[in-house]
């Protein structure tokens, strides 16, 4: 394969897992994201991999908690109602601290829904959705470069920490077609799986993966162990973009496909007179509040302005970050439909001149 | 000098077992670890416990476990099989895991011809959560949440798990026991290690249903219960092999 390739962004996710060491996915079809599937059934005999399809999302997502107690780098991939039914697998998964990436290719909620691109699953992805206290790594790319990318570095953020890191994307992403530029090497990062469940093998006692803990001593140890960790990755793991900030008049939030359009947007205003900045989180779990922060505490600024494809749900975080220095505005479109930049430079100009 | 004639198996790891007296778990445990340790394959064998009264028994078995969620194990061991398919994978499961939340895993499990082994525990109620009506709940059988006996008419027909999954081609061996009798626990383990020569030649999805007791919650002491076995449950349930019944394995 040459280092560039023509990718529609679902293949890119695929193609990225293999090169990332991954060699078992699980899946059940679901549209926006049935291409990864369709690829791993073509690509993972090759390279001597598994592709099972699953009865159901709550199958694979099983599937995946036991391929990754045996210790394999491990995938499935889904849409927002599939998500919805693998997450009492991410509680388990978060209680057993084991190792396994997940792709939500967003589409429009809720329940049915629709097949086009949305960012509704926000809340879902970075508050939780199963039960319990955990938190997934949520990585938000927004090209197909950056899935290839980010799918790359998913793996390895989920075997450093022993946790679920999921890709969000949404159906544009995953649906449409860019170059990637392939590395010649892949910055895989192995690691010593001694708690994983092979068998003895005659070497050691016998291991054991669980969530269950009915000792309250012992679950809050558990659940001491886990928040730790979620502060180490707070700390380590936190990435954002910013764009044309330093002396901006109004920063605009965005993550996903917004950003795109945002950063269009950021032309357009310069052309009519307006300073326009840019905080894209690629990092939604951990947040990075301290970029948002430093970019609204500018004296420059008057206001940041949230764009999303919902009804608010990163603006609630944006405004945590922002802790009331500055308003913090939010302009959403839902159902499938994107902001135009005309939609957003209009909200952008009331700003400007309040 | 005296002569040890009994021990616990290496199969076991020593912690005493927390169920109920007269309960047949202990039991079924035991032929399960005798048989990985006879068999040799004690360090190559990881077994999946369920959500249930033996949801802890990862704590029992001297092999590695993983403990999953509600009805999840045949997914749960699909993974790990597929991950390392030279390992000897077993899900133990009672009959709200596996034959009311988990229907659909351990039907696609033994459908794909999964190359493992189940281990279905059948005692007719759920245990754990005090004896509510299980799928395999015999009508007119009281339960906490059938107070008046199973109705066919209100809450329909037990299931018979072995007779379904014994028309799935991935199925190859199919064994319905009871363990409520010295001669019914020698058949019983010879159906555990039949299954587990099944996954060993990599024939396909190896099953054994094994009736059990509860006493606790069946309102009866424990001999009355292994006699409930023989005169209530097998009449539903009958005992035999309904899959794999020319399958030789040897020695």
């Amino acid at each position: 394969m040459s280092n560039r390739v023509l990718m529609k962004g679902n293949e890119a996710i695929a193609e990225a897992a293999i090169r990332a060491g991954c060699r078992h996915y699980f899946g059940y079809p679901i549209t926006p994201q049935t291409e990864i599937m369709h690829y791993m059934a073509l690509r993972m005999p090759e390279v001597d991999g598994v592709m099972v399809q699953a009865e159901s999302e709550v199958a694979a997502i099983n599937m995946v908690y036991g391929a990754a107690a045996a210790g394999a780098r491990v995938m499935t991939t889904s849409s927002s109602p599939g998500i919805s039914l693998k997450q009492e697998g991410f509680s388990y998964i978060a209680g057993a601290e084991l190792p396994a990436v997940v792709v939500n290719i967003v589409r429009a909620g809720p329940g049915l829904g629709g097949i086009l691109p949305a960012q509704g699953d926000y809340f879902q992805a970075t508050k939780g959705g199963g039960h319990g206290d955990y938190r997934n790594v949520v990585l938000a790319p927004a090209s197909v470069q950056e899935l290839y990318e980010l799918t790359v570095e998913a793996f390895n953020i989920a075997d450093r920490y022993r946790v679920l890191t999921m890709i969000l994307g949404d159906g544009t992403l995953g649906q449409m077609m860019e170059p990637v530029l392939f590395r010649d090497e892949e910055p895989v990062e192995t690691c010593e799986k001694s708690w994983a469940t092979t068998g003895t093998r005659g070497r050691r006692e016998h291991n054991t993966i669980q969530s269950i803990y009915i000792e309250a001593d012992a679950l809050e140890r558990l659940n001491n162990t886990l928040q730790a960790k979620y502060r180490l990755i707070a700390q380590r793991e936190v990435r954002a973009e910013t764009v044309n900030c330093e002396g901006a008049e109004i920063i605009l939030t965005a993550f996903g496909t917004c950003s795109r359009i945002c950063k269009n947007v950021i032309r357009q205003a310069a052309q009519i007179g307006i300073k326009v900045g840019l905080v894209r989180p690629i990092t939604l779990w951990p947040f990075p509040d301290r970029a948002v922060a430093a970019a609204a505490a500018q004296p420059s600024v008057k206001a940041l302005l949230d764009i999303e494809l919902n009804a608010g749900q990163m603006v609630e975080d944006v405004r945590l970050a922002v802790n009331g220095i500055r308003p913090v505005h939010f302009y959403g479109r839902t159902g499938g439909n994107l902001p135009t930049q005309q939609e957003i430079l209009d909200q952008i100009q009331v700003l400007a001149r309040s | 000098m005296e002569e040890k004639v009994f021990s616990r198996t290496r199969g076991l790891t020593g912690k005493p077992f927390h169920y109920c007296p007269g309960c047949t778990h202990g039991i079924i445990h035991r032929l399960i670890a005798e048989t990985l340790s006879e068999l040799d394959i004690l360090d190559t064998a990881i077994g999946v416990s369920p959500v249930g009264c033996t949801y802890n028994n990862y704590e029992y078995f001297a092999c590695d476990m993983i403990q999953a969620a509600h009805g999840r194990a045949p997914a749960v061991a699909t993974g790990v099989k597929r991950v390392l398919p030279g390992s000897m994978v077993f899900t133990y499961q009672g009959d709200g895991d596996l034959a009311a939340i988990g229907t659909a895993e351990i039907v696609h499990a033994a459908a794909r011809g999964e190359k493992i082994c189940t281990f279905f525990v059948n005692n007719a109620v759920y245990g754990m959560t005090s004896g509510q009506m299980a799928p395999t709940t015999l009508l007119g059988q009281k339960t906490t949440t059938s107070p008046f006996g199973r109705s066919a008419a209100v809450q329909g027909y037990p299931i018979n798990v072995s007779e379904m999954l014994a028309t799935l081609q991935g199925a190859v061996f199919i064994e319905r026991v009871a363990v409520n009798s010295v001669r019914n626990i020698n058949r019983a383990k010879q159906a555990i290690r039949k299954a587990f020569k099944v996954q060993q030649a990599g024939l396909g999805f190896a099953m054994v249903e094994i009736l059990s007791t509860c006493p606790t919650n069946w309102g009866k002491d424990p001999v009355s219960a292994l006699k409930w076995v023989d005169e209530a449950m097998i009449r539903q349930y009958p005992l035999g092999v309904f899959r794999g019944q020319e399958i030789e394995v040897g020695d």
